[in-house]
């Protein structure tokens, strides 16, 4: 029996210890916010917290989450108006949306390690989360507003 | 086996229709329209509008949401002319039906076909309520106006609120067109201003519904090896270990095709489960041999090389101005070059994925589709049964790209939960989704080009050969199709007296299918290539060459040979190839890109590329770095274009964005290939797609102010962005790129 929280709340899962998080999430928990993408790690999608610290969820086997502290986008916060949604929202983010659960998960566990964060250290945190629809430079420009960094103050 | 012919994308069977037509007269309709929601007093004054007594709104989405915002920004333009408050607007979704006319969402014209028809749907609705308001006050129509959700009589300043007139309203006869009269544009609330999207803050909590989360009750889920070879058949198979995982229900095979393929299912062995990973799991521990067929032959380097030879060598040609042979014979100084555009993947992040019950002999499916008619005619096809037995929810999509216009992984489902007696959810792995797609067809074009000593062109001879998205339908098409042959080959609008374009054949060995912005992708690379090598070996410069080229602002009648000039369905006289509207966004995109001033700097330089695609003029100006190691910087994209009017200026300005990232996925990373019938690629390791790092840096997007009928906006900005960015590299180094993608070119 595999005991862990997710969004706070004490779950027990009795399942196969390798399947992986996000397909407990989504089709145990019904919980669909987070995405299937690759499966591998490589997309970024399936992005949550575990612990504190942004996870590639459909490669963290359930055995690994065994204990953990598990948060979601739909955990994040209840009205959607975390710091990071509200700036994503500003810049209207998203296109199909797809990849955005995924973004904004990676995106607040960048700013809370480094809440003023550089283009390039924009760049290399969130370059493991694809948008196809490419929505990459709103994506920036919202983790800057999120960060109260202004678009002109931070260049390379 | 029951086929049907498939409505075809953009007509090209034949059947040019203009999707918006039919629907144009506003009609009143039977209220189970809009199902178990509806009530009697409701009113339904057409097909995408109802309007209930209490005063809630609902506009029908009847084109698909893939990201463009199209399903708020067409119900935007009937909230305009009839004056809806937006927060009281619900948008609901269509189902699949051929009432709303075409729901193909896919060659950009969503807008284009439907803006006029929501628009009179809107000042019908209002008229009709206006009137209804005037005879309950005694009062001439005229002296009464709708705005705000309500209706006000000018003169005693009398008031009723829109749902109050539902009842009366629906008594109404429905106006005729020239009755209806339009808000002034400087009223518009909605129109030309960046209304965001319904779906935005649902987005960014996780909370849209795609296909891949569509759930019904008793559901199972189901993962389907396929044969690695296209047409390959079952031979036999042992699931005894795949029947052994935890979670496992049950195997079923879904029989190989018939040609044509069309959309349906490719055949295989399902394995059914509980959860998607036992599913999943459970596929791996299948044994199963196949019958691999003519295709596993297929090798991507030797079939790439057959593209090129056929290049060379003369072919059916598709637009004749003067006399090319005639010109080269004359011993002007010649140009010759080739390109190559490999096939590429979709790969929308939301991979295939569609739920399907079927039931007392009806289907329902929720589906991440672009096209629910098309649902209808390939699962009716596949199980013989009825269309109108086929209901199909359309669910938000993540990405389409054109691969969601094609329905094989809703049929799947819905054979299985005939075979398995239960609703059955089918999810394509990343694997299957890049192994397994209808890919965008990789090309050869081959250029030549005599020029005067100013090194203008005075013969320009362009042949391309790829197989042909015609082959999905009829396996002996080899040639490229009308629609194909449209999309920017017979349609060169060059002031050049002597010009040929000519195309071969080429057999499919895969699925080929549309991806954004389809031929325009390797027609644009080619041409706009060739004209900076022509430009470059004339030693001029390139805004400057281009322009020459372009020669002056007029309209070039495009008379291609053997086929009507398919202009994205729309007629010469209302959308003529106008040079004056391509030269607009070549000199603003060098304006906002400080071409004229750039200074020369090492390893860094721009480059230019124009074309016209979807019926939208496009320029890019890419500003490019190439450093000591060899490594590509796109540091700014500016990219100008005249869409024509425009209705969410945000979201016009996003899918440029978009097209920008996409164009330059498609020029530095992109490239499926094939060995022994197998696709060699399977997941964004080894099919990349541009993240953020590999992006272009800054992209500004400069649109032209149009009064222009509405034009596309989802593609047409891609075709641009692969030439411009290879023609600043060779500004900035000297080698020129004949073959994408530019990963596979040592630079330094």
């Amino acid at each position: 029996m595999i005991k862990l929280k997710v969004n706070g709340r004490s779950r027990q899962f009795d399942g196969d210890p390798e399947m992986p998080l996000l397909w407990y999430l989504r089709d145990l928990l019904e919980m669909t916010g987070t995405k299937y993408g690759c499966g591998q790690g490589l997309c970024g999608a399936c992005t949550v917290h575990i612990g504190g610290a942004a996870a590639r969820s459909c490669v963290t086997p359930m055995k690994s989450a065994a204990g953990k502290n598990i948060l979601t986008i739909e955990g994040l916060a209840a009205k959607g108006d975390h710091p990071v949604q509200q700036a994503w929202k500003q810049c209207n983010v998203p296109q199909c949306g797809y990849c955005q659960s995924g973004q904004i998960m990676q995106a607040v566990s960048l700013l809370k390690v480094n809440p003023k964060p550089t283009d390039r250290e924009i760049d290399d945190v969130m370059q493991g989360n694809i948008c196809r629809c490419g929505t990459y430079q709103r994506i920036r420009e919202a983790i800057k507003l999120a960060a109260g960094v202004k678009t002109s103050e931070v260049k390379a | 086996m029951n086929r049907v012919q498939l409505e075809g994308r953009r007509g090209f069977l034949g059947k040019a229709f203009s999707a918006g037509a039919f629907i144009l007269s506003a009609k009143v309709l039977p209220v189970e329209a809009f199902g178990a929601e509806a009530d009697n007093a409701a009113w339904h004054p057409s097909v995408y509008f109802g309007l209930q007594p209490d005063g809630a709104a609902i506009i029908v989405a009847h084109r698909s949401e893939m990201g463009t915002g199209i399903r708020s920004v067409l119900p935007a333009v009937l909230a305009e002319e009839l004056d809806l408050d937006w927060k009281r607007v619900k948008i609901e979704q269509a189902i699949g039906d051929a009432k709303y006319g075409s729901q193909n969402t896919d060659g950009s014209c969503s807008i284009r076909d439907f803006y006029d028809a929501l628009r009179e749907a809107g000042a019908s609705a209002r008229l009709m309520l206006e009137r209804a308001a005037a005879s309950k006050w005694g009062v001439p129509a005229s002296e009464c106006q709708g705005r705000m959700h309500e209706v006000t009589h000018k003169a005693s300043g009398r008031k009723l609120g829109y749902g109050e007139l539902a009842t009366l309203a629906a008594k109404q006869p429905v106006p005729k067109k020239e009755e209806l009269t339009f808000k002034p544009p400087s009223e518009y609330r909605f129109v030309g201003k960046p209304l965001p999207t319904i779906d935005r803050d649902d987005l960014c909590m996780g909370k849209g519904t795609f296909g891949i989360d569509a759930r019904v009750p008793g559901m199972v889920y189901a993962s389907i090896e396929r044969s690695p070879v296209f047409g390959g058949k079952l031979k036999s198979f042992d699931d005894k270990d795949a029947r052994a995982v935890k979670g496992v229900l049950q195997t079923a095979v879904i029989d190989s095709f018939a040609p044509p393929h069309m959309f349906q299912a490719l055949g295989g062995v399902a394995v059914i489960a509980d959860n998607t990973w036992s599913a999943m799991q459970g596929r791996k521990k299948l044994k199963v041999e196949w019958d691999l067929g003519e295709n596993a032959a297929f090798d991507s380097g030797a079939y790439k090389k057959s593209l090129q030879d056929a290049a060379r060598k003369p072919q059916r040609a598709v637009r004749i101005v003067g006399d090319v042979e005639a010109e080269f014979a004359r011993g002007l100084k010649t140009h010759e070059a080739e390109y190559y555009v490999p096939m590429l993947s979709h790969a929308p992040m939301e991979p295939p994925a569609a739920v399907a019950e079927f039931k007392d002999g009806k289907v329902t499916a929720w589906a991440a589709t672009q096209n629910p008619q098309a649902v209808q005619e390939a699962v009716s096809a596949a199980m013989g049964i009825d269309k109108k037995d086929v209901v199909c929810n359309v669910t938000l999509l993540g990405g389409g790209f054109g691969r969601k216009s094609k329905p094989d992984y809703v049929v799947e489902a819905a054979l299985l939960s005939k075979k398995t007696g239960k609703p059955v959810k089918v999810v394509w792995s990343r694997e299957e989704d890049i192994r397994f797609d209808f890919y965008h067809a990789p090309a050869a074009m081959y250029m030549k080009a005599a020029t005067d000593p100013n090194g203008r062109p005075t013969a320009w001879l362009q042949r391309s050969v790829f197989p042909t998205i015609g082959s999905t339908f009829d396996p002996r098409a080899q040639y490229g199709q009308e629609f194909e042959m449209g999309m920017g080959w017979v349609d060169l609008p060059y002031d050049i007296r002597n010009q040929r374009a000519e195309n071969g054949p080429a057999k499919n060995p895969v699925r080929i299918g549309w991806l954004r912005a389809v031929a325009n992708i390797y027609h644009a690379f080619a041409i706009h290539s060739f004209v900076d090598e022509l430009a470059a070996a004339a030693g001029r410069d390139r805004v400057e060459y281009l322009l020459d080229l372009i020669g002056p602002g007029r309209k070039v009648a495009i008379k291609p040979e053997g086929m009507t000039y398919w202009n994205n369905t729309q007629s010469q006289d209302k959308f003529p190839v106008d040079t004056a509207r391509l030269r607009r966004v070549i000199e603003l995109a060098a304006e906002k890109s400080g071409w004229a001033s750039r200074k020369p700097a090492k390893g860094r330089a721009l480059g230019i590329a124009a074309h016209r695609s979807f019926l939208t003029y496009v320029a890019v100006v890419a500003d490019v770095e190439i450093d000591e190691k060899g490594r590509v910087k796109v540091h700014r994209i500016d990219l100008a274009a005249d869409a024509g009017k425009i209705v969410n200026p945000d979201r016009v300005k996003a899918q440029f964005e978009g097209a920008v990232v996409f164009g330059a996925s498609i020029a530095l990373l992109g490239e499926i290939t094939g060995a022994n019938g197998r696709i060699k690629q399977s997941n964004f390791h080894d099919y990349q797609v541009a993240r953020m790092n590999q992006s272009p840096v800054e992209t500004r997007i400069h649109m032209v102010a149009s009064e222009e009928p509405h034009a596309g906006v989802g593609e047409p900005g891609v075709p641009p962005v692969m030439p411009a960015i290879c023609n600043a590299i060779f500004a900035a180094t000297g080698k020129r790129i004949r073959e994408l993608p530019i990963k596979n070119h040592k630079l330094v």
